[in-house]
């Protein structure tokens, strides 16, 4: 792992980005901008299980076990290849890119949740993802799930009974809470998860598209919520394929594209050169 | 730390990152703050370990009364096989108590580790979004377990109050279930890691568990059975951690066990509830930051 590194760090000197590297003994700056999160050439390799590649039979993996071979179906998949970014405090950062360009993946390396194959993440203090979607259970009733969720996320129970009722009013389930989450509609899951999910504040928020599901109702509720946390919030990692999104709540922009690092800048540029590019191939 | 020359006014991001006092974001903690997480993190193992019961039993009609039924169906069917076709009760009083015994204390000890072998790698999802000590999972299981065990001493606690009657060396129950607990939490977590990264352990384990029953005197007594051999083999074989605790449990709950008492039981029991969960913790501790990984 390349833990000192006196090369060019990309992040540091990209086209548009301040340069908040601080150096005390120059301040032109009032404020000296305090870095949160550090990613130095992350790479993430998921190994995979790929589907055809010979037959599945018992007697194949015996001659292959015999001929000492590897199962071919095997896959490595570079997810995120050698990226470096510098996050300082007050940053709202939108992750844009194709799908399976390496986002979702970069924001769970990112959460501390995947740990990267080589290069490293720090932060300052815990990020969290916004979602807690994988703790719900869908036997359960929904305040059952709500107490667990947030259980999950690290909340006391004291904070829990405070935040229950408030929980409960945002998703709109009022009538339905005592009821096992499996009866819900789509749309009352959704909204339920969410409310649970921003229950707390987060020092580094990362959130990961798909707020754009629900009513219009919901949706100008929702989006409310996430300024909310994000005024709360020191730094705020945004995934979102909505570009009107990232131009409006985010101040700056990264582009990956086929895991590797892009362009990193002012939002405005870097949507406006994403779009063009977009555009132009078809 | 070096930095080139033309560089002299930027850090390296390692730099910068300690200059600022950031840390990993998926580096392991100490094992004292590892601890202190896990202990801030009890309500939510016993959240979740209460949801998994109840989600285990929601399908069924007769709920969490299987909770009960199924150790007693299987003491039945044991009986059944060993008590009277077999007739491994000869000599040995009170066998129905005798069996009983032995069965509940082995199932709490290989549910536990077969549920914990794949408790990381079926809980995926909730590793890659959530951030808590991973510990928490296998020691929810155990804890599951637990709950479970504790229905069924109640079982067998009418049982024997029907059969021998009641004896204030109940009470050493505790103590050993709790020497047991730390042993099953020691092992859940050892198997929890091997699962976690050899897909393979969860497939094996289910025989491994089988062969570790038919040598724990589960079914037969153990000094009975190797009567006419050396004494050393039933002190090796005593050494058997799953043979202790079922024994110290069945001489704090049946006053006729003494002819059948395996030597050294509590010391054995004692040493590897230690070992194991000493051990166990920091075998898995040591992997913490890597169970995110595919």
């Amino acid at each position: 792992m390349a833990e000192t590194n006196p090369a060019v760090n990309p992040a540091d000197t990209p086209a548009a980005t301040p340069a908040g590297t601080a150096a005390p003994e120059t301040a032109p700056e009032a404020v000296e901008k305090v870095p949160t999160v550090i990613a130095d050439e992350v790479h993430i390799v998921y190994k995979v299980m790929a589907g055809s590649g010979g037959k599945g039979t018992a007697a194949s993996a015996l001659s292959r076990l015999v001929r000492r071979q590897e199962r071919p179906t095997l896959r490595e998949v570079h997810a995120v290849r050698g990226v470096s970014i510098t996050a300082y405090k007050g940053d709202a950062i939108g992750l844009i890119g194709r799908n399976g360009s390496g986002k979702s993946t970069l924001l769970k390396a990112i959460a501390g949740l995947l740990p990267p194959a080589s290069g490293s993440v720090y932060t300052s203090g815990r990020p969290s993802l916004l979602g807690v979607n994988a703790a719900l259970m869908q036997d359960l009733t929904g305040d059952r799930n709500v107490v667990l969720g947030c259980l999950a996320m690290g909340m006391t129970p004291e904070e829990i009974e405070q935040k229950y009722d408030e929980i409960v009013d945002f998703a709109g389930v009022d009538e339905f809470i005592d009821l096992p989450m499996r009866t819900y509609s789509s749309g009352m899951a959704a909204r339920l998860r969410f409310a649970i999910g921003s229950a707390r504040t987060h020092d580094i928020l990362l959130i990961d598209e798909a707020l754009a599901t629900g009513d219009a109702d919901f949706r100008a509720k929702s989006e409310k919520k996430i300024k909310d946390l994000r005024d709360e919030a020191g730094t705020v990692f945004l995934v979102s394929h909505s570009l009107d999104v990232v131009t409006d709540t985010c101040n700056r922009a990264i582009w990956l594209d086929k895991g590797s690092l892009k362009m990193d800048g002012e939002a405005k540029e870097v949507v406006d050169a994403y779009l063009t590019e977009s555009t132009r191939k078809k | 730390m070096s930095t080139s020359p033309e560089l002299a006014g930027t850090p390296s991001p390692a730099e910068l990152a300690e200059k600022y006092g950031l840390s990993k974001s998926s580096g392991r903690p100490e094992l004292s703050d590892y601890l202190k997480e896990l202990w801030g993190r009890r309500q939510f193992i016993v959240s979740y370990a209460r949801a998994r019961v109840y989600a285990a039993y929601a399908g069924a009609r007769l709920g969490a009364l299987w909770q009960v039924l199924t150790p007693l169906l299987n003491a039945a069917v044991y009986y059944l096989v060993f008590g009277l076709m077999l007739n491994a009760a000869r000599n040995i009083e009170n066998y129905t108590a005798f069996l009983i015994s032995g069965i509940f204390v082995f199932t709490f000890t290989q549910r536990s580790v077969m549920e914990g072998t794949r408790s990381i790698s079926a809980n995926m999802s909730l590793i890659r979004t959530l951030h808590f000590p991973r510990a928490t999972l296998p020691f929810a299981y155990v804890m599951n377990e637990l709950s479970q065990l504790g229905i069924s001493m109640g079982i067998l606690a009418i049982l024997v109050a029907v059969t021998e009657g009641v004896s204030w060396s109940w009470l050493l129950v505790f103590p050993a279930l709790l020497l047991q607990t730390m042993f099953n939490i020691g092992l859940t977590l050892v198997c929890a890691r091997l699962g976690a990264f050899y897909g393979d352990i969860a497939q094996v384990m289910p025989f491994v568990l089988r062969t570790w029953l038919y040598v724990s005197g589960v079914f037969f007594s153990i000094p009975a059975a190797l009567a006419d051999k050396p004494g050393w083999i039933t002190q090796l074989i005593a050494l058997n951690p799953a043979a202790a605790y079922i024994d110290i449990v069945r001489r704090a709950m049946l006053s006729s066990h003494d002819t059948h008492e395996l030597p050294n039981a509590w010391w054995i029991a004692v040493a590897w509830a230690l070992i194991a969960l000493i051990g166990g913790f920091v075998y898995f501790w040591r992997a913490e930051d890597r169970y995110g990984r595919g």
